[in-house]
């Protein structure tokens, strides 16, 4: 086959961009099937005793006599989590716009290892497929959870979610693990040997330095999970005990198992668990954070000090692991290690957060659309953060534990600051993939339809939380002391339904900038990383033949005595006097 | 600036690999460490099942540690007539680089073959993955487990070397990538000295 053909160059291509991009595309598919069942599960809690005869016509398993069944309503809340964290954000924010940004800002022609990438995309489309199929298996889908906890995971006939379906998920988690595994060698080698000239460790754009570290997590943290999750795949086929201890009655019946523990199968998910959410929020936070100084035009504030407090939360994420086991049985001296741990690490991340704002004072802002999603970003890592304090203490954990204020607090944080650093990340940088600007407008809708419903809803859960309501139960209408909760899930249920009908505005502006957007110039936004010093779209291998030669970092804003206030990072020190 | 500071500036600014190596081999050392935290996960959970179990087996009354240890021997030797490999295909000695690989391509079989009569005999025992005759359950099964992954590295090891070793007599292997082998060959080589260490010694 020809390297021009179409297939070539749009479908099996090893061009880091189309990578990026199919990637991007790949997600947002999974991200309508992700809403699709929080929109399932947010009915059944506004209204738990409804009869829905036109979702039993479309899903007669799930609805019974149009009523949900609660199997299914755990298979929903399973998937629905598993969906968002490994299909959505993963392919769209980590992966998708970490192949689409690393070589560009590095100014590099392409990954290390460009057919690993392509590869690593294709078994990650594979592994999608494969999770959305485990809708159709006999029982349904999985519906441990998506921390997949023993025993629902480990026995077969636990529940009719723990059988195929569960077989299935893990499948399609070992797929996950090696794509991502690929996906995270080639960026950490790529950030290592491949930087252009000039492009120093201190020149890297934070954008960058967060892909790095949350690639670097990602290796450290998924191979204990598929050392567990091998061993769980031991546990369900070959009757062995690593999860099960002796004398558990399913069904009526002994089970043969003895002499394992389901408290070990905690420790080590945790273990990549708690890296996981920092994989995929620093990305968000380093998007955020390089858009800024973009629209106050201003240089960063602390680089550095940002930067060591990303390195300081990547080494702190993987001890921290047993905070969300405070109720498990922990000895309470471990219990206190693993909440200083926690309070530690709040530090780095409070740092680099108050760089952020430090980073607009003073600055001439303008409010564009990525910029608004920056910002939103910031006010849902300072709000969720606040209550990353209240359950990494084991004392009030122990009241909070598994309520809805544990929902609201990961919602703000790996749901909100992503979907909000995601959002920011595709309107900054279409015009540079697609060579086209996305509506303002639209963008504006979109930015205030998303910021306000989300807050609504999950800042409510905290709440809901506080009032006792336990997260996974599939009705709560049969708690006297929940009834008053019931008027607070009606409302968050309808502002869900204003959220999710927000994002189609988002598709149509995403397909008709595509097709009728105006014609984005080089740099249309006045930045100054090396991807705004290339065509738009750029073309294959970047950079033409030779490398860009990189002078500076990546905040020479306001510049002074100078006809622009701002420097691009290839603008020699003669040009422009050089500031860091 | 020391000189040692400049070096190390200059090492880091961009448009050479700061460890004098490719991206392949950098590559290559990032996913040892991937696949070394595999090993951890599983001895982890090992150490976890060993502190929670009340009567661990005695090792020593149901291995035969001397055959243990010369599989271990075996191993390490190994090792080190990769390195010598390593050495010959750096300094130029094509031929002589492939007859050390051969050399760990025969100890690799060796221990493979060692590893294969070990779990015959243990079998023979009546160790299972689910239950064994020595109390604890979970005995036979990490043994199987730790064992089993270990010797399926050393297996693709040999897949690897094999390439390597043909690659030598075609003249299509890079120095580089006989490295990456030796790289790869002593990390399975290490993982066995833990697996040796703490689940036949300790």
């Amino acid at each position: 086959m020809s390297q021009d053909s179409f297939i070539r160059r749009y479908v099996f291509s090893t061009d880091h961009k189309i990578i990026g991009i199919q990637y991007i595309l790949t997600g947002f598919a999974m991200a309508l099937v992700g809403a699709w069942l929080s929109v399932l599960i947010r009915l059944q809690l506004a209204w738990p005793l409804r009869l829905w005869p036109w979702l039993e016509t479309l899903m007669p398993n799930g609805y019974l006599g149009g009523v949900m069944a609660p199997e299914f309503y755990v298979a929903l809340v399973t998937m629905h989590g598993t969906i968002m964290v490994f299909f959505f954000i993963s392919y769209v924010l980590v992966s998708g716009f970490g192949n689409y940004l690393v070589p560009l800002q590095i100014g590099a022609r392409d990954m290390a290892f460009p057919f690993l990438n392509m590869l690593s995309y294709w078994i990650a489309l594979l592994s999608a497929l494969v999770m959305l199929a485990s809708f159709l298996v006999e029982g349904g889908a999985a519906a441990a959870g998506w921390t997949a906890y023993p025993p629902l995971s480990a026995v077969a006939s636990a529940m009719p979610g723990s059988g195929l379906g569960q077989s299935v998920w893990l499948l399609s988690m070992a797929l996950f693990i090696a794509s991502f595994t690929m996906s995270g060698l080639n960026i950490v080698a790529t950030v290592f040997t491949l930087r252009a000239p000039g492009m120093s460790m201190w020149r890297l754009p934070l954008t960058i330095w967060s892909y790095f570290i949350s690639a670097i997590l990602g290796l450290l943290a998924f191979p204990p999970l598929t050392a567990a999750a091998i061993m769980l795949l031991f546990d369900r086929h070959l009757g062995t005990s690593f999860f099960l201890p002796g004398g558990m009655v399913v069904a009526n019946q002994v089970l043969e198992h003895q002499g394992g523990s389901p408290l070990l199968w905690q420790h080590l998910f945790w273990f990549l668990g708690h890296p996981e959410v920092y994989v995929l929020i620093l990305p968000a936070l380093g998007i955020a954070a390089d858009i800024m100084p973009v629209f106050t035009r201003k240089p960063l504030f602390g680089y550095r000090i940002s930067v060591w407090s990303l390195i300081g939360v990547g080494v702190l994420s993987m001890i921290v692991w047993g905070h969300h086991m405070f109720v498990s049985g922990m000895s309470p001296f471990t219990g206190e290690y693993f909440s200083l741990a926690t309070m530690l690490i709040t530090i780095p991340m409070a740092v680099y957060g108050v760089n952020m704002m430090a980073s607009l004072w003073g600055g001439t802002m303008r409010l564009t659309t990525p910029m608004l999603f920056a910002l939103g970003a910031l006010a849902f890592f300072g709000t969720g953060g606040f209550g990353g304090i209240f359950l990494g203490n084991a004392t009030a954990d122990m009241q909070l534990h598994d309520t809805y204020f544990v929902v609201g607090h990961f919602h703000l944080m790996i749901g909100g600051v992503t979907l909000l650093g995601t959002f920011a990340a595709v309107y900054f940088w279409f015009p540079k993939m697609f060579g086209r600007l996305m509506s303002p407008v639209l963008g504006r809708i979109h930015f205030w339809g998303t910021f306000a419903p989300f807050f609504t809803i999950f800042f409510a859960q905290h709440f809901l939380g506080l009032q006792g309501m336990p997260r996974r139960y599939y009705a709560f209408s049969t708690y006297e002391y929940l009834e008053g909760t019931q008027s607070q899930n009606v409302i968050i249920t309808v502002v869900v339904l204003v959220l999710v009908a927000v994002q189609f505005v988002f598709a149509f502006n995403f397909v008709w900038s595509l097709l009728r957007g105006a014609t984005a110039s080089e740099n249309p936004w006045e930045a100054t990383t090396l991807e705004w010093t290339v065509a738009s779209p750029p073309p294959h291998g970047n950079f033409g033949d030779a490398a860009p030669d990189v002078h500076r970092w990546a905040y020479e804003y306001s510049a002074e005595g100078q006809s622009s206030d701002y420097a691009p990072q290839t603008v020699t020190s003669s040009d422009v006097p050089v500031t860091a | 600036m020391s000189e040692a500071a400049v070096g190390v500036a200059t090492r880091w600014a961009g448009g050479v690999c700061p460890f004098d190596a490719g991206w392949k081999k950098v590559m290559m050392w990032v996913f040892i460490i991937t696949d070394g935290l595999l090993f951890a996960g599983f001895l982890a959970a090992y150490g976890y099942a060993r502190l929670m179990s009340g009567v661990w087996p005695d090792q020593t009354e149901v291995f035969s540690l001397p055959f243990i240890a010369a599989m271990t021997f075996v191993l390490i030797t190994s090792s080190a007539t990769m390195a010598t490999a390593v050495w010959a295909s750096e300094t130029g000695q094509t031929a002589s680089a492939r007859r050390y690989v051969t050399f760990t391509l025969v100890g690799g079989l060796t221990f493979l073959g060692m590893q294969a009569y070990e779990w015959t005999h243990f079998i023979g025992e009546g160790a299972r993955l689910a239950s064994n005759p020595w109390g604890d359950p979970l005995f036979a099964a990490y043994f199987f487990l730790l064992t089993g992954f270990h010797g399926s590295h050393v297996l693709t090891g040999l897949i690897v070397l094999t390439k390597t070793v043909l690659g030598l007599s075609t003249g299509k292997t890079p120095v580089a990538n006989v490295e990456m082998a030796g790289l790869y060959w002593h990390f399975v080589d290490l993982v066995w000295v833990f697996i040796f260490t703490f689940f036949y010694l300790i």
